[in-house]
C-alpha cells in the first residue's frame, strides 16, 4: 500500500499536465470548459494533436500506436485530460472499434483501417442499438444477406451518436437469423456514403441534435468488411462495451465542473445546506475517484475488473447529480436557456438545464445503469 | 500508488483471520462470549497479544510491533468480520494511542508494556452527558491536591469501562484546556452495562478522585484530536469488515431462501438493491483504505481531514448496507439467534462511537469554499 505516485509517475503526470495545457488550442479547451457544443472541427483537431504525439490510442497495442502503459499511467492520461479540458480522443474511434479490429480484425482490416482510426482521418459510427434493441442489445434485427462477394444490409440503427459527421460505421447485424439470438450476429464495417445509407436527425429535449436514426435499404458491403468470423461478434461487442464502460466514469470532468460551480455559486456557498451538499458530493466523487484508482491497477488483459460496473454506475450517477446542482445555482436564471449572448445572464446560468437535460442520456447509454446492477447482482454477487 | 496489501501485510491479516474466525465464525459462540461479563474472551484477548495484535501500533521499545495505520485497519476489519467483541479498537487503538502520545517514558512502559501482554485492559473515559465528539472536557473537572491531582464529575459512556484495570480520562483544567490523566481502580464508581451491540459501557462516576497526569497536566487537546481521528480511521475499516460480511450473508440468504417457490434471487427488485449495496461497500472501502494510508504518511490537518472524508463516506455506507440487509433477510434479521442484524447493531454503534455522518458532513461543510478540488494525492 503506498498513497503517492512513484517519482516516476508523478514525472509522467507532470509531462502530461504541460502537454494538455499546451499544446491544445485554448479555444477548444475553452469550448469544452464552458461546456459549449464541440464542433466536428475541434474534435478532429484535438485528436490529430493527440495522435501526432502518440497520445490519442494509448489502450491499442504498440505497433498500432498504443503505449504499454501501466494502467496507472492511462488512468493519469485520462485525468490529466480531463482536467485540461482537452476533449478525450472520439471514443467510437479511440475505444470502441479500434481495439475491436486490433483484437479481431485481418491483417489487411487493421492496416487499412487502425491507422486512419487513430488519426480521425475515418469519423466512426456506431450501429448497434435499433428500436427494439435498446438494453436487450441482441435481439437486433437489421440483418445482412450474402450475396456473390457482398452482403446486403437491411433495417435501421438508432442513437447514432454524432452520426451526421459519420464516413463510416461500425454494424452489429444479424447473419443467421436461425440461430438464437446472440449466436447468429456479426460486425460489418459499412462506408456511410454507400448507397442505401440515410441519416435522418433526433432532435432531443435539450434542443440540440446529438444522435440519429440510420436506416439502411439494400445496402452493399463487400465480404472484405466483415469484423473477424461471421457469427462471432456478440464477443466482440462484449469486448467492446466493456471498454466503453470503463471510458464512461468520468471522475476528473465531474471533478473539474463541480469546482467551477463551487465558483459560479459564489456567496450562496455560504448557504450551509448548499455547502453540505458540495461536500457531499465531493466525498462521493473522492470515493468513486479512489475506486477508480483500485480498479484500474486490477484490469489484466484488456478484461474490464467486474467493480468497473460500479465505476459505471456511480460515476453517471454523480455526472448527473453535479449538472443538477449547476441548474439549482442558477436558480431563475435557468429559464433562460434560449437567450442569445446578448443576454445580461451569466453563459453558464443559461447552458446550464440543456447540459442538465442532455446528461439523463449518461444513466441509459453505455449499458444503462439497471444493465450495471445486473451485472453487479450476477457476475460479482452470483445472485 | 498501489492499493494492495504487500506479502507481510497479507500474512498478517491471514493470521488474524484465521485466530478470530477459529474463535468467533461461528455465530453462536460468539453469542456465548458476549453473553458473559466482561463481554468478551479473555483467551481470544490473550491469544491476540500472543500473536502481537495488542501491541500493534506501539513502538518496538514499549512491547509493540511499530506497525502503522494499514496494519491496525487489517485487524480492524478482520475484527469486524466475525464481530469480534474484544476491545481492540476502544482500548489499544484509542486509550493506548493516547498513552503512546502523551504519557510519559515510565507510563509508556508500564501501560503500553501491559496492554501489549495482555495483561492490561485500558479505557478512555472521555463522552460527557451532553458532549457530542469534541476532543475537549467539560463536565469531569480536575483540580490540584496537595502534590497531585483529583477528578471529579461523570463520564459516560466509557466503552469497557467497568472491565478496565485503568483509565485514561480527559478532564478540564483549572487554567483552561483539557488534560490526561490516568485512573486507577478503586475510589471510583463503574455502573457497567450491555450496549445494543454486545459490547460493554459503564457510567463512571469521579469524586476527588486521585489521578495522576499522562505526561504533564498540560492541554492535551490536540493529541485528543489526533488519536481520535486515527480511532476513526480504524473504525472505518472495522466498518468495512462488517459490511462486507452483512452483505454476504445477504447475497447467500437470498440464494437459499424460497418463497413463492422459488429463491429469492429471482426477484430483480431484491438483487437490485443487492448490487446498491456492493456500490456502498467499494466506495466506503476505498475511502478507509485511503484515510489508512494518509494516516501513515499526512500531517496532522490531512489527517483530520481525511478520518471525516472516511468517516462520512462510511457513515452513509454502514446504514444504507445494516438496513437493507436486514430489510431483504425479512424476519429473520431482526432475530438475535440470526447474525445479521448484529452487524448492523455494530455498524450503527461504530458509526456514533466517534462522530456520525453528519457531524462529519458539518467540519467539511465549514471549510468547502477553501479550496478548488479534493485531490485525493499528498
Amino acid at each position: 500500500m503506498q498513497l503517492a505516485l512513484s517519482a516516476e509517475d508523478a514525472e509522467f503526470r507532470d509531462e502530461m499536465r504541460e502537454f494538455f495545457t499546451t499544446e491544445i488550442p485554448q479555444e477548444i479547451r475553452d469550448a469544452v470548459r464552458d461546456q459549449r457544443e464541440l464542433t466536428k472541427d475541434h474534435l478532429v483537431t484535438s485528436m490529430r494533436i493527440l495522435n501526432e504525439h502518440g497520445l490519442a490510442v494509448p489502450n491499442w497495442p504498440v505497433e498500432w500506436g498504443g503505449r504499454d502503459w501501466s494502467p496507472l499511467r492511462r488512468h493519469i492520461w485520462h485525468e490529466e485530460m480531463q482536467r485540461a479540458f482537452v476533449p478525450a480522443p472520439l471514443a467510437f474511434n479511440a475505444t470502441m472499434i479500434g481495439p475491436v479490429i486490433a483484437q479481431f480484425g485481418s491483417q489487411e482490416l487493421k492496416q487499412r483501417f487502425l491507422p486512419a482510426t487513430a488519426n480521425l482521418d475515418i469519423w466512426w459510427s456506431q450501429g448497434f442499438s435499433e428500436p427494439d434493441a435498446g438494453s436487450d442489445l441482441a435481439s437486433l434485427r437489421t440483418t445482412a444477406v450474402r450475396d456473390g462477394d457482398e452482403y446486403v444490409v437491411n433495417g435501421q440503427k438508432t442513437w447514432t451518436t454524432l452520426g451526421q459527421y459519420g464516413d463510416w460505421i461500425f454494424m452489429l447485424v444479424r447473419t443467421d437469423p436461425e440461430a438464437k439470438k446472440q449466436a447468429g450476429i456479426s460486425m460489418l464495417l459499412i462506408d456511410m456514403t454507400s448507397p442505401g445509407v440515410e441519416v435522418r436527425p433526433i432532435e432531443l429535449i435539450d434542443g440540440g441534435h446529438e444522435v440519429n436514426e440510420v436506416w439502411f435499404t439494400d445496402v452493399r458491403v463487400p465480404l472484405d468488411n466483415l469484423v473477424g468470423e461471421e457469427n462471432r461478434a456478440w464477443d466482440y461487442a462484449k469486448f467492446l462495451l466493456g471498454n466503453e464502460r470503463v471510458g464512461v466514469a468520468p471522475v476528473g470532468a465531474t471533478k473539474r465542473l463541480l469546482a467551477q460551480a463551487k465558483e459560479w455559486a459564489g456567496p450562496l456557498l455560504e448557504d450551509p445546506l448548499l455547502a453540505a451538499r458540495v461536500a457531499e458530493l465531493e466525498n462521493e466523487l473522492l470515493a468513486l475517484e479512489l475506486t477508480a484508482l483500485r480498479v484500474v491497477a486490477h484490469s489484466a488483459d484488456g478484461k474490464p475488473h467486474p467493480a468497473s460496473s460500479v465505476l459505471k454506475l456511480k460515476g453517471t450517477e454523480l455526472q448527473q447529480a453535479v449538472t443538477e446542482l449547476v441548474v439549482d445555482l442558477a436558480g431563475p436564471a435557468s429559464l433562460a436557456s434560449g437567450a442569445g449572448d446578448d443576454s445580461d445572464l451569466p453563459w453558464w446560468t443559461r447552458r446550464s438545464t440543456p447540459v442538465y437535460l442532455n446528461f439523463r442520456k449518461a444513466s441509459i447509454y453505455g449499458g444503462s445503469n439497471e444493465v450495471q446492477r445486473q451485472i453487479i447482482a450476477r457476475t460479482i454477487l452470483g445472485l | 500508488m498501489d492499493f494492495t496489501y504487500d506479502d507481510e501485510q497479507q500474512a498478517l491479516r491471514e493470521a488474524v483471520r484465521g485466530l478470530v474466525g477459529k474463535a468467533y465464525s461461528d455465530y453462536e459462540n460468539r453469542r456465548r462470549a458476549v453473553a458473559e461479563d466482561p463481554g468478551f474472551s479473555e483467551t481470544v484477548w490473550l491469544q491476540l497479544a500472543e500473536m502481537g495484535v495488542l501491541g500493534l501500533p506501539f513502538e518496538e521499545q514499549y512491547g509493540g510491533m511499530g506497525a502503522g495505520a494499514v496494519e491496525v485497519g487489517i485487524v480492524a476489519q478482520e475484527l469486524g468480520r466475525v464481530l469480534a467483541p474484544e476491545p481492540f479498537l476502544t482500548s489499544v487503538v484509542l486509550a493506548g494511542g493516547l498513552v503512546a502520545a502523551a504519557g510519559s517514558e515510565e507510563q509508556k512502559a508500564e501501560l503500553l508494556g501491559g496492554l501489549s501482554s495482555g495483561d492490561l485492559v485500558l479505557a478512555f473515559a472521555h463522552a460527557e452527558p451532553g458532549s457530542r465528539w469534541t476532543p475537549t472536557a467539560e463536565a469531569v473537572r480536575a483540580e490540584s491536591a496537595g502534590t497531585g491531582w483529583a477528578l471529579s464529575g461523570v463520564k459516560e459512556p466509557v466503552p469497557h469501562g467497568a472491565r478496565a484495570d485503568l483509565l485514561v480520562v480527559s478532564a478540564a483544567l483549572p487554567d483552561g484546556g483539557t488534560g490526561l490523566f490516568v485512573v486507577r481502580g478503586p475510589g471510583v464508581v463503574r455502573d457497567g452495562y450491555r450496549t445494543h451491540d454486545s459490547g460493554r459501557a459503564a457510567r463512571v462516576v469521579l469524586d476527588a478522585t486521585p489521578a495522576t497526569p499522562l505526561g504533564t497536566a498540560e492541554d492535551r487537546t490536540g493529541i485528543i484530536a489526533r488519536v481520535l481521528d486515527a480511532a476513526r480511521v480504524a473504525a472505518c475499516n472495522e466498518a468495512v469488515g462488517l459490511m462486507e460480511v452483512a452483505l454476504d450473508l445477504t447475497a447467500s440468504y437470498l440464494k437459499s431462501r424460497k418463497q413463492f417457490g422459488v429463491t429469492l434471487n429471482t426477484f430483480q427488485s431484491l438483487t437490485f438493491r443487492s448490487a446498491d449495496m456492493y456500490v456502498s461497500l467499494e466506495l466506503a472501502r476505498s475511502m478507509a483504505l485511503w484515510a489508512s494510508m494518509v494516516l501513515d504518511g499526512g500531517s496532522g490537518e490531512e489527517t483530520s481531514v481525511a478520518a471525516s472524508r472516511a468517516s462520512l463516506q462510511v457513515s452513509r455506507a454502514g446504514r444504507h448496507v445494516g438496513q437493507e440487509a436486514i430489510q431483504l433477510h425479512g424476519g429473520i434479521g431482526m432475530t438475535a439467534e440470526y447474525s445479521v442484524g448484529s452487524y448492523t447493531s455494530r455498524l450503527t454503534a461504530l458509526d456514533h462511537l466517534l462522530g456520525d455522518g453528519d457531524h462529519h458532513l458539518g467540519l467539511l461543510a465549514a471549510g468547502v469554499s477553501g479550496y478548488d478540488e479534493v485531490d485525493p494525492l499528498p
